[in-house]
Protein backbone atom coordinates (compact mmCIF):
# COMPACT_ATOMS: atom_id res chain seq x y z
CA UNK A 1 0.00 0.00 0.00
CA UNK A 2 2.49 2.27 1.15
CA UNK A 3 4.65 1.69 -2.08
CA UNK A 4 1.10 2.82 -4.37
CA UNK A 5 1.14 5.77 -2.32
CA UNK A 6 4.97 6.40 -2.88
CA UNK A 7 4.01 6.14 -6.69
CA UNK A 8 1.54 8.51 -6.99
CA UNK A 9 3.56 11.36 -5.04
CA UNK A 10 6.17 10.50 -7.34
CA UNK A 11 4.58 10.50 -10.58
CA UNK A 12 2.73 13.75 -9.59
CA UNK A 13 6.33 15.04 -8.98
CA UNK A 14 7.83 13.89 -11.83
CA UNK A 15 8.29 16.36 -14.57
CA UNK A 16 6.81 15.97 -17.47
CA UNK A 17 9.59 17.37 -19.60
CA UNK A 18 7.51 17.64 -23.24
CA UNK A 19 4.40 19.51 -22.17
CA UNK A 20 6.80 21.85 -19.08
CA UNK A 21 9.15 22.58 -21.70
CA UNK A 22 6.64 23.86 -24.72
CA UNK A 23 4.91 26.22 -22.11
CA UNK A 24 8.55 27.16 -20.57
CA UNK A 25 9.66 28.50 -24.18
CA UNK A 26 6.41 29.94 -25.24
CA UNK A 27 6.29 32.11 -21.96
CA UNK A 28 9.86 32.74 -22.39
CA UNK A 29 9.35 33.95 -26.25
CA UNK A 30 6.72 35.74 -25.10
CA UNK A 31 8.48 37.75 -22.37
CA UNK A 32 11.22 38.52 -25.14
CA UNK A 33 8.89 40.02 -27.44
CA UNK A 34 7.29 41.94 -24.75
CA UNK A 35 10.86 43.40 -23.77
CA UNK A 36 11.81 44.16 -27.78
CA UNK A 37 8.38 45.94 -27.99
CA UNK A 38 9.34 48.39 -25.29
CA UNK A 39 12.89 48.57 -25.98
CA UNK A 40 11.56 49.51 -29.61
CA UNK A 41 9.61 52.59 -27.81
CA UNK A 42 12.70 53.65 -26.03
CA UNK A 43 14.49 53.42 -29.66
CA UNK A 44 11.34 55.40 -31.09
CA UNK A 45 11.36 58.30 -29.04
CA UNK A 46 14.84 58.73 -27.39
CA UNK A 47 17.37 56.46 -29.70
CA UNK A 48 16.14 58.45 -32.87
CA UNK A 49 16.93 61.32 -31.53
CA UNK A 50 20.93 60.97 -31.04
CA UNK A 51 20.83 60.51 -34.75
CA UNK A 52 18.53 63.89 -35.15
CA UNK A 53 21.50 65.67 -32.60
CA UNK A 54 24.13 64.51 -34.62
CA UNK A 55 22.72 65.58 -38.34
CA UNK A 56 21.96 68.99 -36.35
CA UNK A 57 25.42 69.41 -34.99
CA UNK A 58 26.20 68.88 -38.94
CA UNK A 59 23.67 70.95 -40.64
CA UNK A 60 24.66 73.52 -38.02
CA UNK A 61 28.46 74.00 -38.38
CA UNK A 62 27.69 73.44 -42.33
CA UNK A 63 25.47 76.88 -42.10
CA UNK A 64 28.07 78.70 -39.81
CA UNK A 65 30.69 77.86 -42.60
CA UNK A 66 28.79 78.83 -45.46
CA UNK A 67 27.77 82.08 -43.80
CA UNK A 68 31.60 82.84 -42.50
CA UNK A 69 32.40 82.77 -46.38
CA UNK A 70 31.50 86.05 -48.32
CA UNK A 71 28.47 85.75 -50.05
CA UNK A 72 28.59 83.52 -53.12
CA UNK A 73 25.60 85.78 -55.31
CA UNK A 74 26.87 88.95 -54.87
CA UNK A 75 23.10 90.68 -55.18
CA UNK A 76 22.83 94.14 -56.38
CA UNK A 77 23.40 96.83 -54.27
CA UNK A 78 24.39 94.36 -51.47
CA UNK A 79 28.34 94.21 -52.07
CA UNK A 80 29.35 96.57 -54.81
CA UNK A 81 32.69 96.78 -53.82
CA UNK A 82 32.98 92.52 -54.51
CA UNK A 83 31.21 93.22 -57.50
CA UNK A 84 33.56 96.25 -59.03
CA UNK A 85 37.01 94.59 -57.66
CA UNK A 86 36.20 90.73 -59.70
CA UNK A 87 35.37 90.61 -63.49
CA UNK A 88 32.05 88.72 -63.82
CA UNK A 89 32.78 85.36 -64.99
CA UNK A 90 30.78 82.72 -66.41
CA UNK A 91 30.09 81.49 -63.16
CA UNK A 92 28.35 84.74 -61.99
CA UNK A 93 25.15 83.79 -63.80
CA UNK A 94 24.98 80.07 -63.36
CA UNK A 95 25.40 80.38 -59.27
CA UNK A 96 22.06 82.46 -58.56
CA UNK A 97 20.46 79.61 -59.95
CA UNK A 98 22.02 77.51 -57.07
CA UNK A 99 20.84 79.85 -54.55
CA UNK A 100 17.44 79.89 -55.50
CA UNK A 101 17.35 75.56 -55.50
CA UNK A 102 19.53 74.25 -52.74
CA UNK A 103 20.38 70.34 -53.20
CA UNK A 104 18.24 68.00 -51.27
CA UNK A 105 19.71 67.35 -47.49
CA UNK A 106 21.42 70.63 -47.56
CA UNK A 107 20.79 73.23 -44.73
CA UNK A 108 18.73 76.33 -45.57
CA UNK A 109 18.62 77.88 -42.72
CA UNK A 110 17.17 78.41 -38.89
CA UNK A 111 14.22 78.02 -37.13
CA UNK A 112 13.56 79.71 -33.78
CA UNK A 113 10.32 79.78 -31.98
CA UNK A 114 10.94 82.21 -28.87
CA UNK A 115 7.65 80.54 -27.44
CA UNK A 116 8.73 76.65 -27.03
CA UNK A 117 12.34 78.90 -25.52
CA UNK A 118 14.89 81.35 -26.41
CA UNK A 119 17.34 78.22 -27.51
CA UNK A 120 14.87 76.94 -29.46
CA UNK A 121 16.70 76.45 -32.94
CA UNK A 122 16.91 73.65 -35.53
CA UNK A 123 18.60 73.70 -38.82
CA UNK A 124 16.06 73.36 -41.19
CA UNK A 125 16.92 70.66 -44.05
CA UNK A 126 16.15 70.82 -48.29
CA UNK A 127 13.79 67.94 -48.74
CA UNK A 128 10.65 65.97 -47.09
CA UNK A 129 11.35 62.75 -47.83
CA UNK A 130 11.66 60.59 -44.49
CA UNK A 131 15.57 60.64 -44.72
CA UNK A 132 15.60 64.69 -44.57
CA UNK A 133 13.07 64.44 -42.19
CA UNK A 134 14.99 62.50 -39.84
CA UNK A 135 17.56 65.21 -40.03
CA UNK A 136 15.31 68.05 -38.74
CA UNK A 137 12.64 69.80 -40.25
CA UNK A 138 12.36 70.14 -43.86
CA UNK A 139 10.72 72.52 -46.07
CA UNK A 140 8.86 71.47 -49.21
CA UNK A 141 10.92 71.95 -52.43
CA UNK A 142 9.15 73.86 -54.72
CA UNK A 143 7.41 75.77 -52.00
CA UNK A 144 9.02 79.70 -51.14
CA UNK A 145 11.85 80.49 -50.10
CA UNK A 146 12.10 82.49 -46.24
CA UNK A 147 10.71 85.72 -46.87
CA UNK A 148 9.52 84.88 -50.21
CA UNK A 149 6.50 86.01 -51.95
CA UNK A 150 3.73 82.52 -51.75
CA UNK A 151 4.07 79.91 -48.93
CA UNK A 152 7.17 78.58 -47.02
CA UNK A 153 6.44 75.10 -46.11
CA UNK A 154 8.40 73.37 -43.32
CA UNK A 155 7.48 70.11 -41.97
CA UNK A 156 8.71 68.15 -38.94
CA UNK A 157 8.56 65.22 -36.40
CA UNK A 158 6.59 65.67 -33.03
CA UNK A 159 7.65 63.06 -31.23
CA UNK A 160 10.78 61.10 -32.45
CA UNK A 161 13.99 62.17 -33.96
CA UNK A 162 14.61 64.71 -31.38
CA UNK A 163 10.75 65.98 -31.88
CA UNK A 164 11.44 69.35 -33.31
CA UNK A 165 8.13 70.54 -33.52
CA UNK A 166 6.84 68.75 -30.72
CA UNK A 167 6.01 72.09 -29.22
CA UNK A 168 3.81 73.39 -32.10
CA UNK A 169 0.67 72.77 -29.98
CA UNK A 170 1.64 75.64 -27.27
CA UNK A 171 1.79 78.34 -30.54
CA UNK A 172 -0.84 81.07 -30.12
CA UNK A 173 -2.09 83.42 -32.63
CA UNK A 174 0.69 86.34 -32.98
CA UNK A 175 3.44 84.46 -31.96
CA UNK A 176 6.62 84.90 -33.60
CA UNK A 177 8.51 82.23 -36.12
CA UNK A 178 11.99 83.49 -36.65
CA UNK A 179 13.81 82.50 -39.82
CA UNK A 180 17.26 82.97 -39.69
CA UNK A 181 19.56 82.85 -43.12
CA UNK A 182 22.85 84.10 -44.29
CA UNK A 183 22.04 87.80 -44.27
CA UNK A 184 18.45 88.03 -42.64
CA UNK A 185 16.10 87.59 -39.61
CA UNK A 186 12.53 86.92 -40.81
CA UNK A 187 9.81 87.14 -38.50
CA UNK A 188 6.32 85.43 -38.78
CA UNK A 189 3.39 85.69 -36.69
CA UNK A 190 1.38 83.14 -36.72
CA UNK A 191 -2.09 83.82 -37.95
CA UNK A 192 -3.94 80.22 -37.86
CA UNK A 193 -3.76 76.78 -36.36
CA UNK A 194 -5.82 74.63 -37.39
CA UNK A 195 -6.01 70.50 -37.55
CA UNK A 196 -6.77 68.33 -40.83
CA UNK A 197 -6.89 65.45 -42.43
CA UNK A 198 -3.38 64.02 -44.02
CA UNK A 199 -5.19 64.57 -47.51
CA UNK A 200 -5.40 68.24 -47.22
CA UNK A 201 -2.76 68.59 -49.44
CA UNK A 202 -4.42 72.34 -49.99
CA UNK A 203 -2.64 73.72 -47.46
CA UNK A 204 1.04 74.07 -49.03
CA UNK A 205 0.03 76.14 -51.69
CA UNK A 206 0.95 79.31 -52.37
CA UNK A 207 -2.14 81.01 -50.85
CA UNK A 208 -3.53 78.11 -48.95
CA UNK A 209 -6.72 76.27 -49.92
CA UNK A 210 -6.60 78.55 -53.29
CA UNK A 211 -5.13 76.20 -56.02
CA UNK A 212 -6.18 79.25 -58.87
CA UNK A 213 -5.21 82.44 -56.48
CA UNK A 214 -1.51 84.13 -57.45
CA UNK A 215 0.60 85.03 -54.50
CA UNK A 216 0.79 88.25 -52.49
CA UNK A 217 1.59 87.70 -49.69
CA UNK A 218 5.28 85.87 -47.64
CA UNK A 219 3.53 83.16 -45.75
CA UNK A 220 4.91 80.08 -43.31
CA UNK A 221 3.38 76.75 -42.56
CA UNK A 222 4.43 74.30 -40.01
CA UNK A 223 3.03 70.91 -40.31
CA UNK A 224 3.51 68.05 -38.10
CA UNK A 225 1.35 65.23 -37.22
CA UNK A 226 -1.57 65.22 -34.16
CA UNK A 227 -2.55 64.19 -31.93
CA UNK A 228 0.89 62.98 -30.49
CA UNK A 229 1.85 59.43 -30.85
CA UNK A 230 -0.56 59.17 -33.90
CA UNK A 231 -0.59 59.61 -37.40
CA UNK A 232 -4.41 61.05 -37.76
CA UNK A 233 -4.39 64.52 -38.78
CA UNK A 234 -2.13 67.02 -39.29
CA UNK A 235 -1.34 69.97 -36.94
CA UNK A 236 -1.14 72.84 -39.66
CA UNK A 237 0.26 76.70 -38.24
CA UNK A 238 0.26 79.55 -40.54
CA UNK A 239 1.62 82.67 -40.12
CA UNK A 240 2.48 86.05 -42.05
CA UNK A 241 5.85 87.69 -42.80
CA UNK A 242 5.82 90.58 -40.53
CA UNK A 243 9.50 91.80 -41.12
CA UNK A 244 12.67 91.38 -42.40
CA UNK A 245 15.86 92.82 -40.96
CA UNK A 246 19.04 92.66 -41.63
CA UNK A 247 21.23 90.46 -39.26
CA UNK A 248 23.86 93.64 -39.67
CA UNK A 249 21.21 95.26 -37.29
CA UNK A 250 21.68 92.63 -34.64
CA UNK A 251 18.54 90.53 -33.10
CA UNK A 252 15.08 90.86 -34.15
CA UNK A 253 12.70 92.18 -31.65
CA UNK A 254 10.69 88.91 -31.21
CA UNK A 255 14.49 87.49 -30.21
CA UNK A 256 15.21 90.59 -27.72
CA UNK A 257 12.23 89.39 -25.26
CA UNK A 258 12.60 88.02 -22.35
CA UNK B 1 15.25 28.46 -23.65
CA UNK B 2 17.48 30.50 -21.37
CA UNK B 3 18.25 27.34 -19.40
CA UNK B 4 19.20 25.29 -22.66
CA UNK B 5 21.18 27.93 -23.65
CA UNK B 6 23.04 28.71 -20.11
CA UNK B 7 23.66 24.58 -20.58
CA UNK B 8 25.33 25.13 -23.98
CA UNK B 9 27.59 27.50 -23.39
CA UNK B 10 30.98 25.66 -22.07
CA UNK B 11 33.04 27.19 -19.14
CA UNK B 12 32.60 28.07 -15.68
CA UNK B 13 29.84 30.46 -14.41
CA UNK B 14 32.64 33.24 -15.17
CA UNK B 15 32.54 32.54 -18.57
CA UNK B 16 28.70 31.13 -19.27
CA UNK B 17 27.99 34.71 -17.53
CA UNK B 18 30.64 36.54 -19.99
CA UNK B 19 29.70 34.82 -22.92
CA UNK B 20 25.38 35.84 -22.23
CA UNK B 21 26.41 39.06 -21.83
CA UNK B 22 28.19 39.20 -25.12
CA UNK B 23 25.29 37.45 -26.54
CA UNK B 24 23.04 40.25 -25.05
CA UNK B 25 24.74 43.24 -26.56
CA UNK B 26 24.88 41.63 -29.89
CA UNK B 27 21.39 40.97 -29.91
CA UNK B 28 20.48 44.50 -28.87
CA UNK B 29 22.79 45.67 -31.34
CA UNK B 30 20.91 43.68 -34.02
CA UNK B 31 17.13 45.07 -33.00
CA UNK B 32 19.05 49.22 -32.75
CA UNK B 33 20.68 49.19 -35.75
CA UNK B 34 19.09 46.64 -38.42
CA UNK B 35 15.87 45.46 -37.25
CA UNK B 36 14.49 48.94 -35.65
CA UNK B 37 15.14 51.45 -38.74
CA UNK B 38 13.42 48.60 -41.07
CA UNK B 39 10.79 48.73 -39.29
CA UNK B 40 10.01 51.79 -38.57
CA UNK B 41 9.42 53.50 -41.83
CA UNK B 42 6.32 50.70 -42.44
CA UNK B 43 4.94 52.46 -38.99
CA UNK B 44 2.43 55.08 -39.48
CA UNK B 45 3.31 57.84 -36.50
CA UNK B 46 6.05 59.43 -38.60
CA UNK B 47 4.39 60.35 -40.98
CA UNK B 48 4.03 64.34 -40.68
CA UNK B 49 3.43 65.63 -44.48
CA UNK B 50 0.77 66.23 -46.31
CA UNK B 51 2.02 65.74 -49.42
CA UNK B 52 1.39 61.49 -49.66
CA UNK B 53 -2.55 61.29 -49.19
CA UNK B 54 -3.94 57.83 -48.89
CA UNK B 55 -5.84 57.30 -51.90
CA UNK B 56 -8.35 55.35 -49.76
CA UNK B 57 -9.10 58.19 -47.62
CA UNK B 58 -10.16 60.53 -50.33
CA UNK B 59 -13.53 59.43 -50.85
CA UNK B 60 -14.09 59.29 -47.09
CA UNK B 61 -12.88 63.63 -47.60
CA UNK B 62 -15.31 63.83 -49.99
CA UNK B 63 -17.86 62.36 -48.01
CA UNK B 64 -17.34 64.33 -45.35
CA UNK B 65 -17.23 67.45 -46.94
CA UNK B 66 -21.13 66.58 -48.63
CA UNK B 67 -23.67 67.04 -46.14
CA UNK B 68 -26.11 63.80 -46.42
CA UNK B 69 -29.49 64.28 -47.46
CA UNK B 70 -31.28 63.46 -44.14
CA UNK B 71 -34.38 60.53 -44.33
CA UNK B 72 -37.17 62.99 -43.64
CA UNK B 73 -36.41 64.77 -46.82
Amino acid sequence: MTQVVHDGYHARRRPRPDTRTVIGVVGEVLITLGVIVFLFLAYELWFTGLYTAHAQSSLKSQLRNEWARPAPTALPGESPGASSGASPGPSATAVPGLADAPLPGDAIGLIRIPRLGLGYAYAIVEGVSTDDLKKGPGHYPGTAMPGGIGNFVLSGHRTTYLAPFNGLGELRLGDAIVIETRDTWYTYRVTRTETVLPTAVGVILPVPDKPHLKPTKALITLTTCTPKYSASHRLVIEGELQSALPKSAGLPPALKGA
Amino acid sequence: MYAALWRAIPGNVFAKVGAMLLLLVSALALLFFVIFPVVEPHLPWNDVTVNTPPVESVPSLLESATPTPSPSG
